[in-house]
């Protein structure tokens, strides 16, 4: 039976379009269709322009008829989810925060004028954890997204909506964003790619800044090569982004072609702090599997050591929350956003709007952030954080002078129940274990489907490249990939 | 490294700008005494002669040339402005 | 007990750029509100900073210009604070690695009297460095409201060394700031457009003495004047308070002009944590040594050079060059049209008095003048070998204020060629002489005043085109005889 239009690869779908076997109209509105019948149950999306997506599909239409015959850009027509996060001009712009709710952005992220320009369809904006600060979304404001696989579950988090709407079929590609996992964790939870590039790859201009120094976008997909179609499509220097690098962006899958046809064997290297206490064992023994399936394949896998691993949360929790409690002061009620109506005064303005608006854990990252910068502590912990950072980033470069790639789990869990680690901070925080690492050490990571647990919940492998190598990276988890079947199966939904 | 009497929860929100209710100081109070009793774990880490990290990649002087481009029109300025006025965004008094 | 004022001041100088400081929406001034914004600007979710090469090239050359050190890396970082004309509830700033340390101003204090050049001195400052403008808050009944048009504006902070000791050394010091600023093309400081503030802290202590006393710092000082009262006021009550046997308390004021009065604001003890950390959004600034080299190559002689340099040079008296010196414009002006004409100080009295003149009852810019450095040059010219009286030059000089004529041309058109003829004049003179006995009986009593009485009647016959020099001595030869 062939595959429903909602569950189609971008690639299949968009070889459909330049074929002219399908209309970006017609596969909108199954998109659309798909989102209805599934929503309720789902809630991926804070809310969706039905009428925007179906104007953009038909424009699209109309571009791809004006070219006669030439080839447009694979995403020309295709939806994609975008992350509440992500500036749209004209679309809410909300962080799944009160803070926000009526927020209207009257700009594009540049990662929005590049997929516009590239003819995709923006469509909709999708939960996430309020302000882009949690591993569930359950700490979104305006109501929790359930995981497609176990409607009980969650869809991990930040992106959890950018996640499960792939997943579910409500979208054929998306955006998250990514500062300690928020893409590659949900992505594992949901049986999905989920690609963070290098820090400074892709533009940050209009994604709401978290951790500064550690935020990235990137995309979710139902394979490795969707995600670097849609990789190709986003990356590139911005002037408006002073953190984004001046490098070529290479045509990803071409490379990642060229690769596999020189039979390059890759050197992968297995850290032996990631595999201690905590890790589940079913998430063990399928990443286990994956590493033997590396080996079948001929590459060489060999133990590294990340010897800080251990305090990379700590850093982590240092660094992002000090940058967030800054980035999060312009969130006061006097341009835009929530603003309290008891208001006495000025000041008594920000007291007030800020606890409205804020939910308790966008609260505590403030509270934790405001005081390792302030006066007195500065050096005892922003400046430690940074200095310990430094050693993780040695660590991997260390690695890298003997193998390629690290492979490691994404998640030391599978997808846990709603309300499980809710109650404590510092649980739900021990869960980025290992992603968080890269995110300080600033290097591409991608989560790529390795199985399922015996109760049917998606198992992820997490592959980590090199600074800038994300044509390497991507061909080593393609290598997998295509080893496997476990990007065909759906939800049943 | 500091110790855990040293964080003033009240001191804290007041530079933060966040009011807390009682309940909230109580329960963020020992959540975060538990992260702060984590965050500890660094003090073990030997950091002599490491330079913190200020970027990914070593880049300077990035920057644009002088040329204007244009910016919002009020309307836009104005459009998510909670209340505005002769073209001004109303905040209430600032008392000095 | 005799105190001593000891005052440092904190000088903002906003920096002439056509766009904002970390974002290209355009800077400027006096426009409707709230029509010089951009998501940047306004802060809104999502934006990041981009750096102002322009701002950073005013900067280094205010360093270099005064001297200063600049560093060869520096970075930016961020200033937490709120505050509703804040967009970001954080300023972009410099804090422990400013662009310029060092350096120092070359004031004039003033002279013994005003046509007599006053002592210099040098007044060392601490730093300067880059950050970024706020909005404006309009206090109105029960709210303010808020206009974000200069925030973001690229903001030099200048912070003197706390050596200066009067209010007098301070004025100075703005002026000569001031006057740096705009021959540097940095700012053109109009503080009615505040594109220049100052705020002054100030603490006394026993004359003679080196501690530094509790500082008092004063805010709202707008404009030069208020500045030296405000430090004059604030002294005299720091003094009033020691000598009552109270203690001065660390606090910030406000200075009303108006009144002539301060009062306390916040007691500085109360200090804001601005919790400073690196700006992870912007890159660190090099300045590299051919960097500074291109701009060292567009930096001007600097004024007080340029006042030792006339006076040397031409002769000028300080009557002129004190006014020549503050508007860079002019002093060119000047010196081209004494290169044309040869003749400095005739050319800086015209240049002084009648073009200045014109221009300020005209309301006409410099830039504007029809009267060009060649203008001035023909008439010093003119006057020079004799081809006109001084006083139809007065004339020449207004028709060619308004025309822009060559003075040759008018001088042609109005036929206001000086009379020569000497045997005319001697029959004036003379019959200026016959026409008035009594005067002549003065005249020859020693009564040299009587010799005026002779010149109305003989400028009358010479229709105002004898020159006074030849009436003179012609009627002096003809009484003598």
């Amino acid at each position: 039976m062939p595959d429903a239009l909602y569950n189609c690869t971008l690639a299949d779908l968009s070889r459909r379009l330049a074929k002219g076997e399908l209309s970006s109209l017609e596969l909108m509105q199954s998109v659309i269709a798909r989102t209805k019948a599934v929503e309720g149950r789902v809630r991926a999306f804070n809310s969706y322009d039905e009428q925007d997506a179906l104007a953009q599909a038909r424009a699209s239409d109309e571009r791809r008829a004006a070219r006669k015959g030439a080839p447009s850009h694979p995403l020309e027509g295709i939806p994609i989810g975008i992350k509440d996060v992500i500036s749209v001009a004209g679309q809410p712009l909300t962080a799944s925060s009160r803070m926000l709710a009526n927020f209207v952005s009257p700009y594009d992220a540049t990662v929005t004028a590049k997929l516009k320009a590239a003819g995709a369809l923006c469509w909709g904006r999708l939960n996430l954890d309020e302000f882009a600060m949690g591993s569930s979304t359950e700490n979104s404001a305006f109501g929790v997204t359930s995981n497609p696989w176990d409607l009980e579950r969650v869809p991990g988090g930040s992106s959890g909506g950018s996640a499960a709407s792939v997943a579910a079929g409500e979208a054929v590609a998306s955006l998250g964003s990514d500062t300690g996992g928020s893409i590659r964790q949900p992505a594992a939870l949901c049986n999905l790619v989920g690609l963070k590039p290098s820090y400074g790859r892709v533009s940050r201009y209009g994604l709401i800044a978290f951790a500064s120094s550690l935020d990235q976008i990137g995309p979710f997909a139902r394979t490795v090569e969707d995600a670097a179609t849609v990789l190709g499509a986003i990356s590139g220097h911005d002037r408006r982004d002073s953190t984004s690098l001046k490098m070529e962006v290479p045509d990803y899958n071409r490379g990642i072609a060229e690769l596999v046809r020189s039979g390059r064997k890759w050197k992968l290297g297995i850290p032996k702090e990631y595999f201690g206490e905590g890790l589940d064992p079913e998430v063990g023994a399928a990443v286990q599997a994956a590493i033997d399936a590396y080996r079948r394949m001929g590459c060489e896998v060999r133990e590294v050591s990340l010897p800080h691993t251990k305090y990379a949360i700590a850093a982590y929790y240092i660094i992002a929350t000090a940058e967030c409690s800054s980035n999060l002061a312009r969130f006061d009620g006097v341009r835009y956003g929530h603003r309290s109506k008891d208001a006495k005064d000025a000041l008594d303005l920000y007291f007030k709007s800020r606890a409205e608006g804020f939910g308790p854990e966008v609260k505590r990252r403030i509270i934790l952030g405001t005081y390792v910068l302030s006066s007195g502590y500065y050096d005892a912990y922003y400046l430690r954080a940074q200095k310990v950072r430094t050693l993780i980033r040695r660590d991997f470069l260390e690695a890298y002078k003997e193998v390629d790639a690290i492979v490691t789990p994404t998640s030391p869990t599978p997808a846990f129940k709603k309300g499980e680690k809710a109650a404590n901070p510092l649980a739900m925080y021990l869960n980025d274990i290992y992603t968080i690492g890269v995110n300080l050490a600033g290097l591409p990571g991608i989560s790529i489907p390795c199985g399922f647990t015996g109760g049917g919940l998606p198992i992820g492998l997490q592959v980590i490249g090199q600074p800038f190598k994300e044509t390497e990276l991507l061909a080593v988890a393609s290598a997998y990939e295509q080893t496997t079947d476990w990007r065909n199966r759906h939800p049943s939904l | 490294m500091p110790k855990p009497e040293d964080f003033k929860l009240d001191h804290v929100t007041n530079l933060a700008r966040i009011n807390l209710s009682a309940e909230e100081k109580e329960r963020f109070g020992a959540q975060l005494g538990d992260v702060l009793a984590y965050i500890a774990l660094l003090n073990e880490v030997n950091v002599e002669g490491v330079e913190p990290t200020a970027h990914a990649f070593p880049v300077v002087n990035v920057w644009a040339e002088d040329v204007p481009e244009p910016g919002l029109s009020v309307e836009d300025a104005l459009r998510n402005a909670p209340e505005k006025r002769d073209n001004m965004f109303v905040v209430p008094k600032v008392v000095e | 007990m005799n105190y001593e004022a000891v005052i440092g001041l904190e000088v903002h100088v906003q920096l002439k750029t056509r766009s904002k400081m970390f974002t290209r929406a355009a800077a400027g001034y006096g426009l409707p509100e709230n029509t010089l914004t951009d998501p940047v600007v306004l802060a809104l979710p999502g934006t990041l900073p981009v750096m102002n090469k322009e701002a950073l090239d005013k900067i280094i050359k205010a360093g270099l210009l005064l001297g200063c050190e600049i560093a060869p890396v520096c970075k930016w970082d961020r200033k937490n604070y709120f505050y509703p004309d804040s967009p970001k509830n954080y300023q972009i700033s410099q804090y422990d690695q400013p662009l310029c340390k060092g350096g120092s101003v070359e004031i004039e204090l003033p002279g013994p009297a005003r046509n007599v050049m006053g002592e210099h001195k040098r007044i060392a400052l601490t730093r300067i460095h880059l950050e970024e403008d706020v909005g404006k808050l309009n206090h109105g009944e029960g709210a303010s409201l808020v206009d974000f048009n200069r925030a973001g504006t690229p903001l030099m902070e200048i912070v003197s060394e706390p050596v200066i000791h009067s209010a007098d050394e301070a004025f100075a010091y703005l002026t000569a700031l001031k006057t740096v600023m705009i021959y540097g093309g940095i700012s053109d400081c109009d503080m009615e457009k505040g594109q220049l503030r100052c705020d002054a802290n100030i603490s006394i202590r026993p004359a003679g003495s080196t501690g530094l006393g509790t500082k008092v710092e004063l805010k709202n000082l707008n404009s030069f004047s208020f500045v030296r009262d405000g430090i004059d006021h604030e002294v005299r009550r720091q003094k009033a308070v020691l000598e009552s046997g109270g203690k001065i308390v660390q606090e910030t004021r406000d200075y009303d002009g108006q009144a002539g009065t301060s009062q306390s604001l916040r007691s500085k003890e109360m200090a804001h944590d601005y919790r400073y950390f690196p700006d992870p959004d912007l890159m660190p600034v090099e300045v590299g040594e051919e960097w500074k080299a291109a701009l060292q190559a567009t930096c001007p002689e600097m004024p007080f050079d340029r006042q030792r340099r006339l006076q040397e040079q031409y002769s000028l008296p300080y009557t002129i060059t004190s006014v020549l010196v503050p508007d860079r414009q002019l002093g060119d002006f000047f010196e081209e049209a004494a290169r044309l004409c040869g003749k400095p100080q005739a050319a800086g009295n015209w240049i002084t008095n009648d073009l200045l003149r014109e221009l300020g009852a005209s309301k006409t810019a410099l830039a504007d003048s029809k009267v060009r450095p060649q203008h001035v040059a023909g008439l010093v010219k003119l006057v020079e070998d004799g081809t006109i009286l001084s006083n139809a030059a007065k004339e020449v000089f207004i028709e060619m204020f308004h025309s822009g004529e060559m003075p040759e041309a008018v001088v042609a058109r109005k036929g206001l060629k000086a009379e020569t003829n000497l045997d005319d004049l001697e029959r004036w003179c003379a019959e200026s002489i016959a026409g008035n006995p009594k005067s002549v009986a003065d005249y020859k009593g020693g009564k040299e005043s009587a010799l005026n009485a002779f010149k109305g009647p003989v400028m009358r016959a010479a229709k105002g085109k004898a020159d006074p020099k030849k009436v003179d001595e012609m009627l002096r030869k003809l009484l003598a005889r």
